[in-house]
């Protein structure tokens, strides 16, 4: 009884931490779109008229086109997305094998363009950058968000939370002050969301384009004035690798419209 | 442009048919300016028509206050299998087409 007491106590306390390591809880994880208005909610779940669908449409070209000096395609290897490529998306950003690197999926894209293809690499927020991320994206629509921090991507995890609670800018906040702390609250005329990556690529109303969750990224921190990185740069590779274990669950929605 | 329309395959004839169409364009006002502060030029899809069979049904002169990646959305009458032909004209003159099968029974 003395002796088990102490290893009841230890367990007590290992669950509690596992559980103070998630600040929303699994169960009130929300997607963005659950803090959007009906009118925009109705125009994401129109396959016709939502139209980050004209980037998914673009995307399935592209997948197709053989370009490069190999004169390859993302079909030559990876034949139809709709199969080979249902549930990629959804475990991005992960950890290269090959190479030991954190990549989201505009690095991927760009990983395979360059060793595999011998093509040129795809700019952030570049049409087709946008449309083939799109088109991976969508083929995992449906499928929870499942980010693996295991092993060497633990690194990068705990880079990304620091970053994610960092504080920044003139206003001095951290990502945590308004998603973690305050959402569902008003700021002026919106609600505070969650912040979560699920549906990026988005169409944004704000923007009135397609955009990749580093440029979304980039808003917030322009938002609170603070500096903005380079796209791609690791801060933002670690974070979106928080993001996305913090959306665990979440579908993908990818094309998701957005404010 | 990428152009997405949508037409119901088979109709009977005389029913009224919803059409929708979405273009991607990027609609610039003509108001914004750019990061030195000169005017960005206009550059608007300014008309957009459909012809059914030859005949045009529908026609619309859009301008600066419609948003990017103009979607519109309007209702015809099935009267005959055929063709409905989507043509749109921009300000710099770029000019976009897409054709649509009706199956009229």
């Amino acid at each position: 009884m003395s002796r088990a007491l102490p290893a009841v106590a230890l367990l007590f306390f290992a669950a509690a931490a596992l559980a103070q390591e998630r600040a929303i809880p699994l169960s009130e994880v929300k997607s963005g779109s659950a803090f959007l208005g009906a009118d925009l909610l109705s125009l994401q779940k129109d396959e016709f008229a939502n139209p980050g669908m004209l980037w998914v449409e673009r995307g399935e070209k592209l997948w197709r086109q053989a370009t490069g000096k190999r004169n390859l395609s993302c079909a030559s290897c990876h034949e139809d997305a709709k199969s080979t490529m249902r549930g990629i998306a959804a475990r991005y950003p992960r950890i290269d094998a090959e190479s030991g690197k954190l990549l989201n999926l505009e690095g991927r894209v760009n990983l395979c363009r360059g060793r595999r293809m011998g093509a040129e690499l795809l700019r952030y927020e570049s049409e087709d950058m946008l449309a083939i991320t799109a088109y991976l994206a969508r083929q995992s629509q449906g499928v929870p968000v499942e980010a693996s921090i295991a092993g060497p991507a633990r690194a990068h995890f705990d880079a990304g939370e620091a970053a994610y609670r960092l504080r920044r800018g003139q206003m001095n906040l951290s990502c945590a002050h308004c998603h973690e702390a305050n959402w569902g609250k008003r700021l002026l005329s919106e609600t505070i969301s969650q912040g979560q990556p699920n549906a990026y690529p988005a169409y944004r109303m704000e923007w009135q384009t397609m955009g990749s969750l580093e440029r979304r990224l980039r808003a917030c921190l322009s938002g609170i004035r603070a500096e903005m990185l380079p796209y791609g740069s690791p801060e933002y590779l670690d974070l979106e690798l928080y993001l996305a274990w913090r959306a665990q669950g979440l579908p993908v929605e990818t094309p998701g419209v957005r404010r | 442009m990428t152009a997405r329309i949508q037409v119901p395959a088979k109709v009977m004839r005389g029913e009224i048919v919803e059409v929708r169409v979405l273009i991607q364009h990027p609609m610039e006002t003509g108001y914004r300016h750019d990061d030195v502060g000169h005017l960005i030029k206009r550059n608007v899809i300014n008309v957009l028509s459909c012809r059914y069979n030859g005949v045009e049904v529908f026609r619309a002169d859009l301008s600066s206050g419609i948003a990017a990646n103009p979607y519109v959305q309007f209702y015809t009458v099935a009267d005959q299998s055929g063709e409905l032909e989507f043509t749109w004209i921009d300000d710099e003159g770029k000019q976009g087409s897409e054709r649509q099968s009706i199956q009229v029974t």
